[in-house]
């Protein structure tokens, strides 16, 4: 057994295989449950902050309502446009949604890392992975020869390129910190300097937060899929179970990024007392709640303004704090 | 190389689509994001009411009046009664103008709590929208006890007004007021001073005042220019001349200083029913009205400050209980024609912003 469990530590061998493969299993469905209750959740926690009650008819308390949803979008009718161009139509829902799991593989989840990969480019890892779902965002707007998917498709790909360059300066600052990529050694990192990099890099914080909500194309950033002006953005002409697809993604990606926060500004796992999954765990849905607090609260920011946002204002104060972190760091040691 | 070939896209906003707020065809042509023309279609909508009121007597026109500006019926019926009213010269009991007065201006709140919601909604903020709400239910409820409709009220009547106040009605309203009172500051902390609204709405769709004039503006779209112009101080109907209450007007004729005066105006309009609901007189709700209402003949047009603007009513009548003609001056329709001057040259998101501070209602633009 200890070879099936120690997958990340010995050899491949056939057993560590499949140990490495039950694992990766173990942390889909987990997700898949997680994400499908983070629509329920986030439905209630702005339905409260609306004073309204948000879904309780579903099972007891509304808990079966996104069973009631996923169920409901399988069984809809598989639309695709006449005119549209059927192979990108069909690839860009998959595009867009696998490597929002994949990002996953190296996010440390507690302190065994049975599900985790140790990969030595962790972060740069995570970043490459989801802009590859920009793509399956700009394939759906293109190939659904309709004039609100083209505009919001692109309009997302404008926004998501300016603010990948924010998001990334922003974590520099952690790995310089830290001195390593690999998201197992940031938590260790911080654990072993008894202080979260939240607090040496409050400025890389607040512009990961802020370019991180611009990622997931969330409110004040929903520009993409802004409900009145561009119907539904780029997803428009998907119905069914390719639209359940893009909304998938769309919420992995919020568990995902809050995810990397508490690993690289956080302490990931690690916390007093209580066992380190439910660390990561509290502190995850902390992150989420933010998000979903955000979306209650904020209108939409116009294009133009977005776009200098991202260039005129986080990449200099994402650049400065590089800058400061280097600074520090030198004249620390 | 050759030059990359560029054109530009029509794009029909409409007739189904989330931010119309209902039936309205607005073809654009952009050039990337930009509006280089636009052309509204209306007409989805129509009824023919004005027709339809030929065949009609005057108390069968009342519900009809109620479909225009669904979202102020309270204030269309009194545009109709009005008009036989001044043309019959009949005298109205004191406390049905009491009566009358205290729901068109609650339906004014009404009106523009809607208008405050849908418009921060289609600016992405979505929380304000169901703020708004529970005070307009709240309105509502008190006009479901009052004639037992929801929206569409048919309460007003030639020489009155169908049903006098359940009791306990005017305390209910009485207790609305502080209440309401209390909800303005929490709905303008809301968004009015959030930097990304601010930054939306601001210089955004200038009307200037001379524009105002020419394209025939009125309500808050020509307030907001800075021109002072109410028909419930400049020419008095009802007991507006009454009461004591002020005109708030804008001063740069932009998005949001439309969007403030919707806040600026429930206010005011709280204070009159405060004051209308303290001096209530006992009596009849309805005067002393021929059974078969007819209109001496000739030409009757008289005018009063609707929820969106100067809200007309022209009858020609040849002595007949039918309107020989009817025409409706609906201010939504009027205010509509700037619209295709402020959105040219503007992005596509400037055009909701725009689109939705002109505060159109498609049942009075479609009559």
């Amino acid at each position: 057994m200890a070879s099936l469990w120690g997958w990340h530590t010995s050899a491949l061998t056939g057993i560590s295989f499949l140990g490495m493969i039950i694992g990766a299993v173990i942390v889909l469905l987990l997700i898949l449950g997680i994400v499908s209750y983070l629509i329920y959740f986030e439905r209630k926690v702005i339905g409260w902050m609306q004073g309204r009650i948000g879904p309780n008819r579903v099972g007891p308390f509304g808990l079966l309502q996104s069973v009631a949803d996923i169920l409901k979008l399988l069984i809809k009718e598989d639309v695709i446009p006449t005119n549209a161009d059927r192979a990108l139509f069909l690839l860009a829902p998959v595009i867009a949604f696998v490597p929002s799991f994949m990002v996953l593989a190296v996010i440390p989840f507690t302190a065994t890392h049975y599900f985790t990969a140790g990969l030595n480019v962790g972060v740069l890892y995570y970043i490459a992975l989801s802009s590859i779902t920009i793509l399956g965002i700009v394939m759906g707007g293109w190939a659904s020869n309709n004039k609100y998917s083209l505009l919001g498709g692109m309009r997302s790909a404008a926004q998501m390129i300016s603010y990948e360059i924010p998001l990334g300066l922003s974590l520099l600052g952690v790995i310089m910190l830290s001195g390593s990529l690999n998201l197992n050694q940031i938590v260790a990192a911080q654990n072993y300097g008894h202080v979260w990099f939240i607090i040496p890099q409050i400025i890389g914080f607040v512009v990961f937060v802020i370019s991180g909500i611009a990622e997931l194309n969330r409110t004040p950033f929903d520009l993409p899929e802004a409900e009145s002006e561009l119907v539904a953005g780029y997803f428009t002409e998907y119905s069914g179970f390719r639209f359940a697809f893009f909304m998938l993604a769309e919420y992995v990606y919020v568990f995902a990024i809050s995810a990397l926060a508490t690993t690289m500004f956080l302490g990931g796992w690690s916390g007093p007392f209580l066992p380190s999954w439910l660390w990561f765990a509290i502190k995850v849905s902390a992150c989420i709640f933010f998000l979903f607090w955000v979306r209650a609260t904020m209108p939409r920011i116009r294009g133009d303004q977005l776009m200098g946002f991202a260039w005129k204002v986080l990449i200099p104060v994402a650049l400065f704090n590089i800058l400061l972190t280097g600074a520090v760091y030198e004249i620390h040691l | 190389m050759g030059a990359l070939r560029q054109e530009e896209m029509i794009l029909n906003v409409g007739p189904q689509h989330p931010s119309t707020h209902g039936v309205f065809r607005l073809v654009v042509t952009i050039d990337g994001e930009q509006i280089v023309e636009a052309d509204s279609v209306v007409g989805y909508l129509h009824r023919g009411t004005e027709k339809l009121a030929e065949d009609l007597q005057y108390t069968q026109i009342i519900p009809y009046t109620d479909r225009l500006d669904y979202l102020a019926s309270m204030i269309n019926n009194y545009a109709l009664v009005h008009t036989v009213e001044y043309a019959m010269d009949l005298e109205v009991p004191a406390r049905a103008e009491y009566l009358r007065l205290i729901v068109m201006e609650l339906n004014r709140i009404g009106s523009h709590l809607m208008f405050i919601g849908a418009y921060l909604l289609d600016l992405g903020a979505m929380s304000p929208f169901l703020y708004a709400f529970q005070e307009r239910e709240m309105i509502v409820q008190m006009f479901n006890e009052i004639c037992g409709a929801r929206l569409t009220y048919n309460y007003m009547r030639v020489g009155g007004v169908k049903w006098d106040a359940p009791p306990g009605w005017l305390d209910k309203v009485r207790d609305f007021v502080p209440h309401m009172r209390e909800r303005f500051k929490m709905l303008s902390d809301l968004v009015s001073g959030n930097e990304i609204f601010l930054n939306r709405v601001k210089g955004i769709g200038v009307i200037t005042q001379e524009e105002a004039l020419n394209y025939s503006l009125s309500g808050i779209n020509l307030r907001s220019t800075g021109f002072n112009f109410d028909l419930r101080k400049n020419r008095p109907y009802n007991l507006y001349d009454q009461f004591d209450f002020d005109i708030p007007v804008g001063s740069n004729g932009d998005c949001f200083d439309r969007y403030y005066l919707h806040l600026r105006e429930m206010e005011q309009s709280v204070r009159i029913v405060e004051q209308a609901v303290a001096s209530i007189p006992d009596g009849p709700v309805l005067g002393k009205v021929p059974k078969l209402i007819r209109v001496p003949a000739g030409e009757y047009y008289t005018s009063i400050e609707g929820a969106r603007g100067e809200l007309g009513v022209y009858i020609v009548s040849d002595g007949k209980d039918k309107p020989y003609r009817m025409k409706l001056r609906r201010p939504s329709f009027v205010n509509l024609q700037i619209l295709r001057k402020l959105l040219i040259g503007q992005s596509m998101s400037n055009l909701i912003a725009i689109l939705g501070a002109v505060d159109i209602v498609l049942g009075e633009v479609d009559a």
